[in-house]
């Protein structure tokens, strides 16, 4: 995590606990959501690491990220870049859950503004947004 | 109306915390420099956004066009998530008749904006928002005068509408023209007054009243925001401070040689105060370790959590300044509950809990030429300023404060400790420096809510009347103290007490322990009298807006139904409050896992009333928020120490609100476009714990007295 947000300047990934408890450092490592507090540079070598900053292509927002906004799944934002990184990671491996595999999975993202009925509902927009279009 | 909206209780804490470090100047210098400082603030206070004002910031300092035509408006506010940035803006939007698109807000800086007091007590929308409104309703005349000399026509038949000056005969001009021709707009504004314009009407709201999404919302979704702890600077270090092992325990002995010895580390010693500075995190962690192990401290006792009530109940003391014991009495108490065919007696206690927003303290502090500049996230960005030139001994016109949209506060960043340790590191080593606190240092070092023991006793006549109420709160404050039922006789009180830990502000303040154990003691009462709850809160409660909620809650929960066809292991409970000018009644359904005594709340009705909504969405987001913030101090958070140590320092030690913790919410909210708008991000908090103790004591049969609750 200090190798992301200090040597290449990517500060969307952020620090909220240190020990793995709060995942608001969640990256995605060849697609799958890890904790960056937790993670020790030697163990990515060679993989595919996917910040927050990673996710639009260019201006076109990924339809997580879509979805976030439209239901307003935010107050300050500190938890959003893991909150959407482990959503999409969620949709990658089952892109129609449902409510209770939602909160399943998401369960490990802390959210001090507890604006989770927001989050559980843009997840499940962007559910239907990649039924629609799905991702290339 | 509007008096009776705004009974601002002050903070009663932040204010009177004395400074952590005494760095080492010496006394004289102090005292002179302090003196000149003093004067210089009052002066720098007011003077400085003002003295912009007259040399270009438009009405009195508050907005700045730029070519494109978009308004730049200027507050004191700061966000922290509570939704202060989009509300501001559309205030502005709409009275400026200009789209939301158009209007950026500048927060938080106190080189540029003017003091519009801290940000918390729920007064941004009482106060701060009418305010902006007026400046932007006078900015609007001014601008269609402005044009209408622009044109040589009088401004009788000429309007802004959609950021568009419009004259009957057909003529157009954009605000972006208007800079065009007129140049600087805010130095032209400045030379011009305005009377006091009528502001528009809830009813012909075109921004406010909407439901309006985050303005920032794409800057959060990408990562690109910058927040407090993401600033950066050129030649930045990264700084770390020597905590003490517990509570006021004083250093004796230090080795900093080996933490010296490591690449690019700088340990900087001024009185009590130990921290180190390195290229990187990682190597400033490193540096601090080495220091922790040759660190001798004196330590000092400290009672634990397990004495805490007693130790409160034993130091009642009369306090000083705003500390000071309040209350009240009305009728003769002591006469009623003599004649008292029952008295019902109860004590309560509320414990230390944290408000651990997700990002941490943070700052970053550079010198430049004696000058200070300090990003930091902070409810109260002129107060650190005050402090930082309190604690460098500099006046107040060589501090800048810039609080970037930090990652939430809910009462907790009054301070400005974080701002305090950059600044010193940055001014030791003649670089930008940044100071982020870790989740164990926010857990140890920051404040707490305060912990509360709460005595309340009642007299029941022989016709099973109350008539006599008498509530006492030690140590936790007098926030909704007053009790609004209408008992004849009734005596308050709220006792300082010393707090063995360091305690402030919190969401809704006192609030949430006076409430929770007048609440929970009021279905104590409809026990004692066969009554229910919701009956009996009505028959002592005069007609109003307290009154409204409750019947809007138990209409939307189907109170009366529901606590009839109870299940085993199920409980319905209903509480209601009232603070700052708004209105709270909610409703929950528990249930309790009979093998593992879990708790699991599966329902929650609220219905609340703040006046006339401004943003639907986010007053929603807010209501939920308190709603489950509320959840976690009822039934999980508690900040547990001993031996001077916190041992709750960690989110795996002290519990708060998940995903899985959610239960079905259900808000109503009344909206009254003919009331002023009150604040809306703290009230809501106040009546979850006593409804979920209220429906374990119906499903359980036992009343419970203390938080987090807990079935046994
Ligand atoms: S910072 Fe990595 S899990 Fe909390
Ligand atoms: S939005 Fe503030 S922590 Fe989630």
């Amino acid at each position: 995590m200090d190798v992301l947000r200090e040597e290449l300047d990517l500060t969307g990934t952020k620090y909220g606990c240190g020990e793995g408890s709060c995942r608001a450092c969640t990256v995605l490592v060849d697609g799958r959501p890890v904790a960056s507090c937790q993670l020790a540079i030697a163990k990515v070598q060679g993989k595919e690491v996917t910040t927050i900053e990673g996710l639009a292509a260019g201006d076109k927002l990924h339809a997580v990220q879509e979805a976030f906004v439209a239901e307003n799944a935010m107050q300050c934002g500190y938890c959003t870049p893991g909150m959407v990184l482990t959503a999409v990671a969620l949709l990658r491996t089952n892109p129609k859950p449902t409510r209770a595999q939602i909160v399943e999975w998401m369960n490990g993202n802390l959210c001090r503004c507890n604006n989770y009925s927001n989050i559980l509902r843009a997840i499940e927009r962007a559910a239907e947004l990649t039924q629609e279009a799905p991702a290339k | 109306m509007s008096a009776e909206r705004n009974p601002i209780e002050l903070e009663r804490y932040e204010l009177e915390e004395k400074p952590r470090y005494r760095f080492s100047l010496s006394r004289r210098a102090f005292v002179q420099t302090v003196g000149a400082g003093l004067l210089i603030t009052s002066f720098g206070k007011f003077g400085r956004a003002q003295e912009r004002a007259g040399k270009g910031r438009a009405v009195a300092g508050r907005f700045l066009f730029d070519k494109d035509g978009i308004v730049m408006a200027l507050t004191g506010k700061v966000e922290l998530g509570q939704g202060a940035r989009t509300q501001l803006s559309q205030a502005v939007a709409e009275e400026l008749r200009v789209p939301l698109s158009q209007v950026r807000l500048i927060m938080g800086d106190t080189d540029s904006v003017p003091n519009d007091g801290g940000t918390y007590g729920s007064q941004t929308t009482p106060r701060t928002v009418p305010t902006v409104r007026q400046a932007a309703a006078s900015a609007r005349e001014l601008v269609v005068e402005l044009a209408c000399e622009q044109w040589g026509v009088k401004p009788d038949s000429t309007a802004m509408r959609d950021g568009v000056i419009e004259h009957s005969d057909g003529r157009k001009m954009t605000l972006a023209e208007l800079v065009a021709k007129v140049g600087d707009v805010g130095a032209a504004l400045a030379g011009k007054t305005s009377e006091r314009i009528e502001l528009t009407p809830a009813d012909a709201w075109r921004v406010l009243g909407k439901l309006e999404g985050k303005v920032a919302a794409i800057e959060l979704v990408t990562g690109k925001h910058r927040f407090p702890s993401d600033i950066k600077r050129p030649d930045m270090l990264y700084g770390k401070v020597l905590r003490p092992p517990s509570f006021d325990a004083e250093l004796v002995d230090l080795d900093s040689k080996a933490a010296e010895s490591l690449e690019g580390v700088t340990v900087v010693r001024d009185g009590s105060f130990v921290g180190c500075t390195a290229p990187t995190t990682f190597q400033a962690r490193k540096a601090l370790e080495a220091l922790v192990a040759t660190a001798r401290w004196n330590t000092k006792p400290h009672p634990s959590s397990s004495e805490l009530f007693r130790v409160l109940k034993e130091t009642a003391n009369s306090g000083s300044g705003r500390d000071r014991p309040r209350g009240s009495e009305q009728g003769d108490v002591g006469a009623a509950m003599a004649a008292a065919d029952k008295v019902v007696l109860a004590s309560y206690e509320v414990p230390y809990i944290q408000h651990a927003p997700m990002e941490p303290r943070a700052a970053v502090a550079e010198w430049v030429d004696g000058k200070l500049t300090v990003w930091t996230g902070t409810q109260t960005p002129f107060n650190v300023r005050g402090e930082l030139a309190e604690a460098f001994s500099i006046s107040e016109e060589n501090v800048r404060v810039i609080m970037p949209d930090a990652g939430g506060g809910f009462g907790g960043k009054h301070r400005g400790d974080a701002a305090v340790e950059a600044a010193r590191l940055a001014k030791a080593v003649k670089r930008p420096v940044a100071v982020h606190w870790t989740r164990e240092e926010e857990f140890t070092w920051a404040y707490f809510r305060p912990a509360g023991l709460l005595e309340v006793a009642a007299a029941i006549d022989n016709a099973g009347k109350v008539t006599a109420w008498d509530f006492t709160n030690y140590n936790s404050g007098g926030s909704a103290l007053d009790c609004p039922y209408t008992f004849p006789n009734k005596r308050v009180k709220s006792q300082p007490c010393d707090s063995p830990l360091r305690q402030g502000s919190y969401r809704a303040l006192a609030a949430t322990a006076n409430n929770f154990a007048r609440e929970a003691f009021i279905d104590r009462l409809a026990a004692e009298t066969s009554a229910d709850p919701l009956a009996f809160r009505l028959a002592y409660l005069e007609d109003g807006q307290l009154k409204e909620v409750l019947n809007a809650v138990a209409k939307q929960f189907k109170w009366t139904e529901r606590r009839q066809d109870k299940a085993t292991d199920t409980g319905y409970g209903i509480a209601c409050g009232t603070e700052k000018g708004s209105f709270i009644a909610t409703c929950v359904e528990i249930h309790v896992n009979a093998p593992t005594k879990e708790i699991q709340v599966r329902r929650v009705c609220a219905a609340f009333e703040c006046g006339a909504v401004q943003n639907p969405a986010n007053l929603k987001s807010q209501i939920e928020g308190c709603l489950i913030m509320g959840l976690g101090a009822a039934l999980f958070e508690t900040i547990q120490f001993q031996d001077g140590r916190i041992t709750t320092n960690n989110f795996k030690q002290y519990r708060v609100p998940r995903f899985k913790d959610v239960p079905e919410i259900d808000v109503v909210i009344l909206n009254r476009p003919d009331l002023p708008s009150a604040g809306a991000g703290e009230t809501p908090i106040i009546a979850i714990a006593p409804a979920i103790a209220n429906a374990l004591h119906h499903a359980t049969g036992t009343p419970l007295q203390a938080l987090p609750l807990t079935v046994s």
